[in-house]
């Protein structure tokens, strides 16, 4: 690693002064303090009872939280396989196509990213209520939302629409970085689409793949406000996820403790996370 | 390469579909907002903007939202040229240490550190202020901020900061005359992502406030949603209103929006 330029200067330490209080006081200091506050058991007004390890082993122990934690792996499902296998086979198409349109069609399948997710929640409350789009299509009239047996598969399919559109903007930009003399390589070795997938595009996209699934299994595992506004986690609990028990625990059933764990250990699976793909696509 | 006929009409059927699969619920929430009111309150296409936001109370939550909005893109974007600057073009004890401990607050939920805040701020008598929605924010984006500028400033600046340095140009005056105006697009960029998570972002200020004054946008909307239950339409044009200044934006700056959160998410 390169040091970086310039000869060594105190005056470093005043200019990350002021972004560094902000940051110490209002992001590290409640990070240590989430800690702290999940060794306890709490309601938030009376005096808490310190209680060790037992707010995470209820992590593992209580149905409730094993339940939020399984229907996280189902989004992940919708929200990060369904998206990069999905834009993987488009990518792949219309990089090879070179169709026209495309800079209109990259704006236009990245503007889910820019929405604000209460306007998604709303819209899509929308299309899925029992008189709305969907059913006028279907010609039924089920509550999507409300059902035991849909409501976590539709709030993924709504994932799965902000997603895929990130994914493949992110691989059809790596696919751009392809040097067009491994493709002709691949065809003067008799490569049809299929074997040139394999032996080209797949390898030289690696870094893109790992980027985007980081980024949509984090972004699966912090469905707060799609689920708050969409279904509050239910019918039931059948879509409550980690981030809502978080905000359900420590503001709705006072259980401030459990909370902070469930929120300490969701921290904990996105550092792994971010740390294993990255390490696994260096190594591929 | 010449594509037959038949696979150019595929290629184009495909790139139709998943325009549409991608704008089609944003189109459901427009048409909405823009027929007659399914409630019977006998408005119709832009009349109901103007009464849902007279129902709504969308006036209020936008002055809100524009406010924490403004502050958290200043004071971070400042806050972030600061340190990367430090970080990009200085040598200092403990500075690799330090950034480390920056970038922690790029992958770090805001559901791990909401609800200490929300206690600990409790204690102080801070919730419910707009400080409580604006400084929590302003730390999120300080993270990235800080990690996005000292990019910019260690890729590009090296030769610019010895040429200052021989001319006799003091370390501020280097920064802000000879590294920051040609930082423009990377600043440009730095303010429209910052603009759009602080307009976006629900779980702090859903947390973090009661009065109805000092609710944002999207937890307006979020309430009003929960409440107006008589019809769709209203709602639907409120959706459109909270929306709309970040698509706007977008618009105009969409390579700003993708190259920063592609581009910042492959340097992590």
């Amino acid at each position: 690693m390169s040091s970086p330029p310039g000869e060594p200067r105190r005056i470093g330490y005043l200019y990350i002064l002021p972004a560094f209080l902000v940051y110490g006081a209002f992001l590290l200091y409640p990070l240590i303090r989430a800690v702290h506050l999940s060794l306890f058991q709490w309601d938030g007004i009376t005096l808490g009872k310190f209680v060790g390890l037992s707010n995470y082993l209820d992590v593992v122990r209580d149905a409730g939280l094993r339940a939020a934690f399984g229907h996280a792996l189902v989004l992940i499902v919708f929200y990060s396989v369904l998206p990069v296998v999905i834009g993987l086979a488009l990518a792949t198409v219309l990089h090879r196509a070179r169709v026209r349109g495309l800079g209109f069609f990259r704006t236009i399948v990245f503007l889910p990213q820019v929405v604000a997710m209460v306007v998604v929640a709303v819209a899509w409350r929308n299309i899925y209520s029992p008189d709305g789009p969907l059913n006028d299509v279907l010609g039924g009239s089920r509550g999507w939302l409300g059902d035991y047996t849909f409501a976590l598969p539709a709030v993924g399919v709504i994932g799965t629409w902000i997603e895929t559109g990130l994914v493949t903007v992110l691989l059809l930009a790596g696919m751009a970085r392809i040097p067009s003399e491994r493709y002709e390589a691949a065809r003067l070795d008799g490569a049809g689409p299929v074997a040139e997938f394999f032996a080209v595009v797949l390898p030289a996209v690696r870094g893109e793949i790992a980027v985007a699934v980081t980024l949509t299994v984090i972004a699966a595992l912090r469905t707060f406000d799609l689920v708050y506004v969409t279904t509050s986690g239910g019918p039931g609990t059948s879509t409550s996820v980690p981030s809502y028990e978080v905000y359900h625990r420590a503001f709705e059933l006072g259980q401030v403790g459990s909370a902070a764990a469930v929120g300490v250990c969701l921290t904990a699976l996105i550092f792994l996370i971010t740390l294993g793909v990255n390490r696994i696509a260096e190594r591929a | 390469m010449r594509a037959s006929l038949g696979e150019r009409i595929g290629n184009y059927t495909l790139l139709i579909v998943f325009g549409l699969f991608a704008l089609g619920p944003i189109v459901t929430i427009i048409a909405a907002a823009l027929g007659p009111d399914d409630a019977g309150g006998g408005t119709s296409g832009f009349g109901n903007f103007g009464k849902a936001w007279e129902i709504g109370h969308f006036g209020t939550y936008l002055r809100m939202s524009v406010a924490v909005s403004v502050t958290v893109v200043v004071v971070s974007v400042l806050f972030s040229i600061l340190s990367g600057y430090a970080f990009g073009t200085m040598r200092f004890r403990g500075a690799s240490a330090l950034f480390y401990l920056f970038l922690i607050g790029i992958m770090m939920p805001t559901e791990a550190i909401v609800v200490p805040l929300y206690f600990d701020l409790r204690t102080l008598g801070l919730t419910d202020t707009f400080w409580a929605v604006a400084l929590p924010q302003v730390a999120q984006s300080v993270a990235f901020g800080t990690f996005w500028m000292r990019a910019y400033f260690r890729s590009s600046s090296r030769s610019l900061v010895e040429a200052a340095r021989l001319d006799g140009a003091g370390h501020w005056r280097t920064l802000w005359l000879i590294l920051v105006p040609p930082a423009r697009p990377a600043l440009v960029t730095l303010i429209v992502l910052v603009f759009m998570w602080t307009w976006n972002e629900f779980l702090i200020p859903l947390v973090m406030v009661t009065s109805e004054s000092l609710r944002t946008a999207p937890l307006g909307l979020a309430f009003f949603s929960g409440q107006y239950t008589s019809g769709f339409t209203l709602l639907a044009a409120g959706a459109v209103i909270v929306g709309t200044p970040v698509v706007l934006v977008y618009a105009f700056l969409q390579r700003h929006f993708i190259a920063g959160m592609l581009e910042g998410a492959v340097r992590e």
